[in-house]
């Protein structure tokens, strides 16, 4: 293998591994405050086709992340109503949420399918993944309010009792991670591919999902998974290319497997689950018990 | 002047609400659903009519109603189960196409048999698929405490590939023009359907039996008292001494199976072969269905041909309204939205001072 294509395979993985580090970070801080978002694929969608639909329209980059971002916002603030305020199930509004977000995009984005745009750069949003995964590791670790919504997420009754808005906080997080998963949206639609098509995201937001606990809720640990996953990717078409006779679909199925067999070696030993996982994940907090 | 909004615990728990919040989530659906055709610029009431009437107002839309609420309810039917033991299976989209892989791996090996027996095996394949796939996520929750959430999620991806390898590798139909797909299933392989020329097939039957039986478990016996007590409270169920080791294999090898049946019913049935896309969803829409249905088992029979017309619907929306076809999920995540609101003021009082 010859340097060029080495340094050709890394650029891609790059390129397509960064909505896997928006999107993933994102639910890692709405995971570390104690609750499970399953729309982020619904969410990546409506926020890649709203900024898409946006640059079309208006022509300009900013109002277009500006509104891919209010997406996020008022999907993610409906989910944080929904599961905070009305105490739902936390997993069926997730789901709800991305049945929700694919029938959505895919009606409004409907006039737009084919429509030429100029890409965004995606080497500024490379760099602001990794300055955030730095940014979101700093401030859960070294920040009061970081540790805050970590209290929040190990034991709402005991954060409540110290005096902690635990739904102010959760309505926070919620709604980071939200953005988040539009900026992922955006990512695709206007950096990566730049087009818009129905279910663009293809799955991105499930192995984001599954990213987050492969990673055992570090941000660290999450940057690096996001590569290995996106790198598996990669080598899938490589390898098929120089024929290598192993079926594509086994590389495919890796992220999940592997996030499985990590599920299972962190919780299988109590002490190891309670260091890693946020104890309070998928509880509902209800002031009035 | 303050206005306080004081929400507290029902104490007079009131089964009027519990089953009437459905209608009033699918209501709400609508309402709102009129203001996403208002902003298509497009009259609600002919819309309504075309998504929600002319699907059925013939024998060939009704046949198509029940072909697809038939997986759907198989499948809410045994999710029921989980839930209501508080156990989460969202995998039922995986166990789906296990059930496919396995009953569907039993027509192909014996692509020329013209046997009875072929059909019955076949089935009984799809429901053992689909309840192995479900007892990976219990084995794991039980030895491993493994979220069962997580587990049985990461699953259905791998069964989507493992299907995907066969139809595009081992099981590929050499006269298929190369086209990711196997050979036709045997006409011994394949469900009788109920009415000539129409699709709708004895899936049905299977639907309603396993509604009864499901009813006569939930009221009638131990097992569906067990099951009662933990989803209630797991604390009354270990002081009785119930096994929740054991409810949890039980629940999810049912929710499998059936889900497994309802996979091999779509691919026996309509498909009549194997091909990547066997499945609109069916798996996660029935999660949707099983809530809608209040977990009760004619509740979800209901339910189910409610959100099969919006599958319909969807289909005519796109055929006439010019509106792609996912409109119709717009609806089912709407209706589950407005379902989960209104369950709040099934458990609490909210008063306004």
């Amino acid at each position: 293998m010859s340097i060029e294509l080495i340094i050709g395979i890394l650029n891609i993985v790059l390129i397509s591994t960064t909505p896997l580090v928006f999107a993933g970070i994102g639910e890692l801080v709405t995971e570390k405050s104690g609750v499970l978002n399953l729309g982020l694929e619904g969410l990546m969608l409506v926020g890649a086709v709203t900024g898409f639909i946006t640059l079309v329209i208006t022509g300009n980059y900013f109002y277009s992340l500006f509104l891919s971002i209010i997406s996020g916002v008022i999907l993610s603030g409906i989910f944080a109503f929904l599961v905070l305020n009305l105490m739902t199930n936390q997993i069926a509004t997730g789901l709800a949420l991305t049945i929700f977000g694919i029938g959505l995009s895919a009606m409004l984005g409907k006039k737009f399918g084919g429509t030429p745009i100029d890409g965004l750069n995606p080497y500024y949003f490379i760099v602001i993944s990794f300055l955030l995964v730095f940014f979101v590791a700093y401030f859960l670790s070294k920040t009061k309010t970081g540790l805050i919504v970590r209290a929040v997420g190990e034991n709402h009754n005991s954060a409540y009792a110290l005096g902690y808005n635990v739904i102010k906080t959760r309505y926070l997080t919620i709604i980071f991670g939200g953005v988040m998963s539009s900026l992922a949206g955006y990512y695709i639609s206007i950096c990566y591919a730049p087009m818009w098509q129905e279910g663009m995201t293809a799955g991105r937001g499930w192995i984001a999902l599954a990213l987050v606990v492969f990673a055992t809720w570090k941000p660290w640990r999450l940057l690096v998974g996001a590569y290995i996953f996106g790198g598996v990717a990669i080598m899938q078409m490589n390898l098929q290319a120089i024929g290598v006779k192993l079926p594509g679909q086994f590389f495919n199925m890796m992220p999940y497997l592997a996030t499985i067999i990590v599920l299972v070696f962190i919780s299988s030993n109590k002490l190891r689950l309670k260091l890693s996982a946020p104890s309070s994940l998928n509880i509902p907090f209800e002031k009035n018990q | 002047m303050v206005f306080l909004i004081r929400v507290q615990l029902r104490e007079d728990y009131s089964n009027l609400i519990f089953y009437l919040s459905p209608l009033v989530a699918v209501a709400l659906t609508l309402f709102f659903g009129s203001f996403i055709f208002l902003i298509l610029e497009l009259s609600p009431i002919e819309s309504f009519k075309i998504f929600f009437i002319s699907p059925i107002s013939n024998s060939y839309g009704i046949s198509e109603l029940f072909v697809k609420a038939t997986p759907l309810a198989i499948i809410a039917l045994g999710l029921s189960y989980c839930f209501k033991n508080n156990i989460y299976n969202i995998g039922a989209e995986g166990q789906l196409t296990m059930g496919a892989i396995f009953g569907g791996g039993i027509g192909l090996l014996f692509n020329d048999s013209t046997s009875v027996f072929l059909l019955p095996f076949m089935i009984l394949f799809g429901a053992i698929g689909g309840a192995f796939w479900a007892t990976i996520p219990a084995i794991l929750k039980t030895k491993f405490n493994t979220n069962e959430i997580l587990t049985s999620l990461m699953l259905t991806y791998v069964a989507l590939f493992i299907l995907d390898y066969f139809v595009v590798g081992p099981w590929k139909d050499p006269a298929g023009y190369g086209l990711p797909k196997s050979m036709p299933f045997p006409d011994a392989g394949r469900l009788p359907v109920l009415i000539d020329g129409l699709r709708v097939h004895i899936g049905v039957y299977f639907a309603l039996i396993i509604c009864l039986i499901t009813y006569i478990i939930y009221n009638k016996t131990l097992f569906g008292f067990k099951l009662k007590v933990t989803g209630l409270s797991s604390k009354a169920s270990q002081y009785a001494g119930f096994k929740y080791k054991n409810l949890i294999f039980y629940t999810f090898m049912i929710s499998g199976a059936s889900a497994g049946l309802a996979g091999l019913f779509e691919v026996s049935g309509p498909i009549g072969l194997l091909y990547r896309d066997i499945s609109p969803n069916y798996g996660f829409t029935a999660i949707i269905v099983a809530f809608l249905g209040r977990l009760n088992p004619f509740g979800i029979i209901l339910s189910s041909l409610l959100i099969a017309l919006t599958y319909l619907g969807a289909e005519d929306a796109q055929l006439f309204l010019k509106i792609p076809s996912a409109v119709g999920f717009v609806f089912q995540g709407l209706v589950l939205f407005f379902l989960l609101g209104t369950d709040f003021l099934n458990k609490y009082k909210v008063s306004i001072k």
